[in-house]
């Protein structure tokens, strides 16, 4: 706001509003008689007509949300700033990305999609035409298996770290779409049919293995995100969505399924997007995510003002259904205290929870734990590294802790408290 | 019914949605389907296998694509399967592998496949508990994998330049550099099904089930 001002500020209101706070010595610069005006004279929408109508909104001047973008490359990922959000619905434009050859440029009347393999009738379809089945929508999360990444190396935790930075491989939406198992019918699955490889018409032409089983439950041909049609970085004009799924599963700009007796072993679910496990094994198809919870505030790098009520508010969320409980400690995991959720409680999707707790000014350490209804528990660090090592790469699902230091500051981690 | 219970304890929530569900239920006796957040939402087809039911009056088939024809399925039908399903005709050795690399692979991986600045190709040291490095010779564990990424990814920036044979002959010098295979191996849709990578038997499925007390 008092950038905003300077251009306006007239010589009178100059002279006027700061004559005398400069013989007090308030007012040494111009920059501070700037402010000073922004806080005594603020603009009075009252008095002012406002602008029109337009026909795309557009976010308040000082609400610019942005995705945090690590490297710029062909292979590379941007953030959602989950620090930034409420409630669980995440905002298409910033829905994070993850792109293993950019983003492709794909009319909607060009695109078409190849169903075949074990199957009675392979068959291509138009968007227009997959658009005539029967719709649905589900509210799902979506997260990449390499959330988290960041925040598992014994020897290299953080503690300047952002929650979006750490863990905005997160999104939500409301995906609209034809049920792979209208398609599936349609086209007729032969017997002894149990995979699917989904193959994207990016230039990586992007590959995964999927159970059968899987996407006959629930996963969704998507055409549609929070009302409108997917853009482009989330796969325009379709992509396949696999409902608790990582997110490499469901593989954008979908352009193909092969109905298989067997997986594919494609170079995404070999190479990558697999756990050594530190007994000499590799997990494979590792594809369900674990449940997960986050305190997104406060997190780094916020500063609590001062002691009192703050309400500690967080997103948990478990590929293997409905989240039932989320516990927040608020002395570094010695107590634990049933946090609020605001519902509805969706099947694999995103809670809000909340905490409120009075902040007495000293050190302490803040974590959630989330619990989801098979009864599976977010598990601590310690719990994952004796479970798998300390080498792998993807489902980093522990428990997250920031520490309040008395000066406020906030920072990633249990600090020395624990 | 049971999954009302996670709707909390806002009673008048839980009143408006049980006189949704009896008033639906006296509607439609032939109704089984609930989705979403539990409520019965309409009339669906019961499929076995699937929550996302089709309404009840929907036909046996919609007929809104079109059958696809053999040569469209073989235009696009790219993958490959570790035992061989989907290999061309063709092959490559050694050798002409060494001038395919060094042309089209070696800016992004290296004169070795050990440099970068992408992925690391080469390490032929094998591991007994964790890998340090995950390469084509101590990760991969299909060498059929090779041929499904190359052909379809690269070279990066101008991936699908590459013809059958000359796929083939970049494979066959990434293994002999893995040591692998031999100075005068061929890679064909025999041979290379047939190569045994280091890793194979390392990797098992997924064995995570949720539950309480479970950490896997």
């Amino acid at each position: 706001m008092p950038s905003a001002e300077s251009p306006k500020l007239s010589r009178r209101r100059w002279i006027t509003t700061t004559s005398g706070v400069i013989a007090a010595g308030l007012v040494k610069t111009q920059a501070d008689a700037i402010q000073l005006i922004a806080q005594e004279a603020p603009t009075d929408p009252t008095k002012v007509p406002g602008r029109l109508v337009s026909e795309i909104g557009s976010r308040a001047p000082g609400e610019q949300p942005k995705r945090l973008i690590r490297a710029p490359a062909l292979s590379s990922s941007s953030r959602t700033p989950l620090a930034d959000l409420m409630g669980t619905i995440t905002p298409a434009d910033l829905h994070f990305e993850r792109h293993h050859a950019g983003i492709p440029e794909i009319r909607f009347e060009d695109h078409e999609l190849l169903v075949h393999g074990m199957v009675e009738r392979p068959m291509v379809f138009r968007m227009s035409e997959l658009m005539r089945y029967p719709q649905v929508s589900r509210i799902r999360f979506l997260e990449c298996s390499g959330n988290g990444g960041g925040v598992y190396n014994r020897e290299r935790m953080p503690t300047e770290v952002t929650v979006q930075a750490l863990d905005g491989l997160l999104s939500t939406s409301e995906w609209t779409g034809v049920a792979v198992s209208t398609i599936l019918r349609e086209v007729g699955v032969r017997p002894g049919a149990n995979w699917v490889l989904a193959e994207g018409g990016d230039s990586a032409v992007m590959s995964r293995s999927v159970p059968l089983e899987k996407v006959m439950k629930d996963s969704i041909l998507a055409y549609g995100q929070n009302g409108e049609r997917i853009r482009p970085e989330q796969g325009y004009p379709l992509r396949l969505f696999n409902p608790g799924y990582e997110g490499n599963t469901s593989v954008k700009w979908l352009r193909r399924i092969e109905v298989t007796d067997q997986p594919t072993h494609t170079r995404d679910e070999t190479s990558k997007y697999t756990d050594p496990l530190g007994d000499g094994t590799v997990r494979q198809f590792s594809l369900v995510m674990d449940a997960k919870s986050v305190i997104t505030f406060p997190s780094y790098p916020y500063v609590l003002p001062d002691k009192g009520w703050w309400e500690i508010r967080g997103l948990a969320w478990s590929g293997r259904g409905r989240i039932t409980r989320v516990e927040v400690s608020t002395d570094g995991g010695r107590n634990w205290s049933d946090a609020a959720l605001e519902g509805p409680i969706l099947d694999k999707s995103t809670v809000r929870f909340r905490h409120l707790f009075e902040w007495n000014g000293r050190d302490t350490v803040i974590l959630s734990r989330a619990t989801d209804e098979t009864g599976y528990v977010q598990p601590t660090v310690e719990q994952l590294w004796e479970a798998r090592g300390i080498r792998t790469s993807y489902h980093q699902n522990h428990q997250r802790a920031w520490k309040i230091a008395r000066t406020g500051e906030v920072t990633f981690g249990l600090g020395d408290l624990v | 019914m049971s999954q009302l219970s996670n709707w909390g304890a806002d009673v008048e929530k839980l009143f408006v949605a049980s006189l949704v569900v009896v008033i639906l239920m006296a509607a439609c006796t032939d109704m089984s389907e609930t989705s979403y957040s539990g409520q019965v939402t309409s009339a669906e087809i019961a499929m076995p296998g699937t929550e996302l039911g089709l309404p009840v009056n929907a036909p046996d088939r919609f007929d809104f694509g079109v059958e696809a024809s053999e040569q469209r399925v073989a235009m696009w039908d790219i993958d490959v399967r570790p035992d061989g399903l989907g290999l061309p005709e063709g092959n490559g050795s050694v050798q002409e592998g060494r001038n395919i690399y060094n042309v089209h692979c070696i800016a992004c991986h290296g004169p070795t496949g050990t440099e970068g600045p992408n992925d690391r190709l080469v390490d032929s040291e094998q591991w007994e508990d964790v890998p340090t490095t995950r390469t084509v010779g101590n990760y991969w564990p299909y060498a059929t994998t090779l041929y499904d990424y190359i052909r379809k990814a690269m070279p990066q920036l101008t991936p699908g330049i590459l013809t059958a044979d000359e796929v083939y002959a970049v494979i066959a010098y990434v293994l002999w550099m893995n040591e692998i295979v031999s100075e005068d191996a061929v890679m064909d849709s025999e041979t290379l099904p047939a190569v045994v990578m280091p890793a194979r038997d390392k990797f098992v499925m997924d064995d995570r089930v949720g539950g309480a007390g479970i950490v896997r």
